[in-house]
């Protein structure tokens, strides 16, 4: 009985997320209603069904996200009768008066971080289960599946714990935390054909859709919401376009594209030559270390 | 498809990153923002041409150092296998980083540069290779366009090889002249070395046989281990709704072996048995299942089992002992001492140990074995006792690597410290 590679990679995350139950008293799972996130949803369903999860699914809202993602995830949490809990960047603003980026590329994605540190601090999270994904960026490659954070939530890639056999150490000190990559070992392919093997449903937005958008620096961006102000060199189009990650709509950038299901859209995936970070998300291309010194900053 | 998971081990300059670099390049595993990205980079550092190795270099310090510090996992695959690459760094002061990304591999690529030989770093990799019980071992000689693509030095470098690998546990052992700058043999046929009538490091790499390994045996695939069938419970899912009031299942991944609805099980440490009533995944209802399946188990019988515990089927059992033989690779910086405390962890169950005795601590270099140590230090490996508080249930390391590796825990940094091949019951 060999089992196939998705069949494999499936009972990794089982075995990480039943790890996490095993280990932690206050875990969470980080969902953002992008199609990673759904993927762990799924997975944990898997894991401890027909008990409930061990765990509220945790929400940083950055208050520029896509409502169709938005609603998406309101709905399934609701339909899998499970605990969602919704922190909100806008709050974080307001209370310790932060100063919000301004300026043509302003994006509040990074300001995430503060509310996800104030969050995990008020519900005494000590394991947050994420969808990041080795194969996204070279940093992402670095990580241990257990990812030890100081109470500032920083992560420090020269000091990471051996990770041996499918042996993990999740013992913190109070105030640590642990970040949980249950899928870190599959690629935006297998996530695809995964929920494409499982009928796992996504938000429209990562099918073709006919959507008004603005052309920025050779980017298609959203116009969404008013997050991004038009400036007078900004050309508005509309174009048939998906939505390869789905982020804060302030970095996310639109792909043209007119696959409209999922067979289509991992034809697509098969054949493209640019990487799904390079293509949509602004932030990871504004130095060579943009993703280290972030995670190093505390964010997810 | 099938899953390879292989690691890459050589010197700091052995073109270990190169050679990477040349395979997803080569297998066009490399996408068109991320060769412009190491374009940037290669020019605004000067280096006139494109330095494959900045696609596995991550790390800010990596980059300003030149050197790989931390294991980095890649991902490739081509339309016969997926591979995940464990990118592992050469340096000896990163041995304990070499032992974690070897823990989970089947193959190792051993690199050896062409003009140097086997060398210290060579004997240090395969031994660790070797403790780790990795069945399959590539030497790939490098640099081959250095020597004229000379096949007296391939020779050579292969008979001395062969000297140092009887030496160790291996069981397969493939070499592969090439070049990894110029792209001789790893994807594609060298035009420089028609004497060489192998297969390509990439055609090696797809065909090469991992059913044997112990990884996902059956009695169908390996009858040298009949039923060698461990579960180590993780959780017990107990939801005490209404409905499903006497709902009780023991959710683990069968991490070796084989278990059938009907078998009978032992529960470890408590000797207790039983019957599997269900095996169950994602609620739908097998009649068996193997390695590596995360499943839920229900047993006949309402008997006491938590994380922690060790389900087997009974007609063949591990050891129980609290006194355990180990070789251990030390990871920290704190001394490792005979007397010292910590945390063991084999499976799901943890217990404290103390260090009864250091037998004797292996030269990673020579083999010799020196006794009479009192401590170890940081990439230090040793043969040693270990007396625990709770009887730890486990197979040699040899038989079977999921329930032989064990770590050790410092109990008051939380720091993983150390990595254990059981070995037996001392």
């Amino acid at each position: 009985m060999k089992l196939d590679y998705l069949d494999q990679l499936e009972s990794e995350a089982i075995h990480i997320m039943r790890e996490v139950a095993g280990q932690f008293e206050r875990p969470a799972l980080l969902f953002s209603g992008g199609k990673d996130s759904i993927t762990l949803v799924h997975l944990a369903l898997k894991a401890f069904r027909p008990g409930k999860l061990p765990f509220p699914l945790v929400h940083i809202d950055t208050g520029h996200n896509f409502q169709e993602a938005l609603d998406f995830r309101d709905n399934l949490a609701a339909s899998i009768g499970e605990r969602l809990i919704v922190r909100y960047v806008e709050d974080t603003i307001r209370e310790k008066k932060l100063k919000e980026p301004t300026g043509r590329n302003a994006t509040r994605n990074g300001l995430q971080t503060f509310t996800l540190l104030d969050t995990i601090e008020e519900f005494e999270f000590d394991a947050c289960i994420g969808g990041a994904r080795r194969d996204e960026e070279k940093a992402r490659a670095k990580e241990r599946v257990f990812s030890v954070r100081d109470e500032f939530g920083s992560w420090d890639p020269k000091r990471q714990r051996p990770e041996l056999w499918n042996l993990y150490n999740g013992r913190i000190h109070k105030g640590e935390n642990v970040r949980v990559f249950p899928i870190s070992n599959w690629t935006e392919l297998d996530v695809w054909n995964y929920i494409r093997r499982e009928k796992i449903e996504l938000p429209s937005i990562y099918f073709a859709h006919e959507r008004e958008l603005l052309v920025r620096d050779g980017k298609l961006m959203a116009t969404a919401g008013g997050v991004i102000k038009p400036e007078p060199d900004d050309q508005l189009v509309t174009r048939r376009v998906r939505f390869r990650t789905v982020g804060d709509i302030s970095c996310t950038a639109a792909s043209e594209s007119g696959a409209d299901t999922l067979d289509a859209v991992i034809a697509e995936i098969q054949a493209t030559r640019i990487s799904e970070r390079g293509e949509t998300r602004m932030d990871d291309q504004l130095s060579e270390a943009a993703m280290e010194d972030r995670k190093k900053g505390g964010y997810f | 498809m099938d899953l390879l998971r292989f690691i890459t081990a050589g010197s700091v300059d052995d073109g270990k990153s190169t050679l990477i670099g040349r395979l997803l390049y080569d297998s066009k595993s490399i996408l068109a923002d991320q060769l412009e990205a190491i374009e940037r980079a290669s020019k605004s550092r000067d280096d006139g041409e494109i330095d494959l190795a900045l696609l596995t270099d991550g790390l800010r310090s990596e980059r300003e150092q030149g050197i790989t510090i931390d294991v980095a996992y890649r991902y490739f695959q081509t339309p016969v296998r997926k591979f995940i690459i464990v990118d592992a760094p050469g340096h000896i002061q990163y041995t304990r980083n070499m032992v974690t990304g070897a823990s989970n591999c089947q193959l190792a690529i051993v690199l050896v540069d062409a003009r140097h030989g086997v060398v210290e770093q060579t004997r240090r990799h395969s031994l660790i290779a070797s403790l780790l019980g990795i069945p399959h071992i590539v030497v790939a000689v490098n640099k081959m366009d250095l020597v004229n693509y000379s096949q007296d030095v391939f020779s050579d470098i292969c008979i001395q090889y062969a000297e140092l690998a009887k030496k160790l546990n291996v069981h397969q052992v493939t070499y592969i002249p090439m070049s990894a700058l110029n792209g001789d043999n790893v994807v594609d046929k060298s035009s420089a070395m028609s004497w060489y009538e192998g297969a390509t490091l990439l055609e090696h790499l797809e065909t090469v046989a991992i059913d044997d390994d112990t990884e996902g045996i059956t009695e169908d695939h390996h009858p040298a281990w009949p039923g060698l069938a461990r579960f180590p419970v993780q959780y017990v899912i107990r939801p005490q709704t209404a409905e499903l009031h006497d709902y009780r299942g023991y959710a683990g991944k069968i991490t070796s072996g084989l278990f059938r609805k009907g078998d009978t099980i032992t529960v470890f440490p408590s000797g207790e048995t039983s019957t599997i009533d269900a095996i169950e995944i994602a609620e739908k209802h097998l009649d068996e299942a193997a390695s590596p399946m995360s499943v839920v188990l229900h047993l006949a019988t309402d008997i006491d089992i938590s994380r922690g515990d060790l389900i087997v089927r009974s007609d063949n059992q591990p050891i129980s002992s609290q006194t355990v033989e180990a070789m251990l690779c030390w990871m920290d910086t704190k001394e490792f001492k005979v007397g010292n405390k910590y945390l063991l962890q084999v499976g799901t169950f943890r217990t404290r140990c103390s260090v009864r005795e250091i037998a004797y601590q292996l030269n990673v270099n020579t083999y010799e074995e020196t006794p009479d140590v009192d401590n170890l230090k940081l990439n230090d490996l040793a043969k040693v006792v270990l007396r625990t508080a709770q009887p730890v249930s486990f197979d040699p390391y040899q038989k079977n690597r999921a329930t032989g590796g064990a770590i050790l825990i410092d109990e008051t940094s939380n720091v993983t410290v150390g990595a254990l091949m059981l070995l037996g019951e001392a």
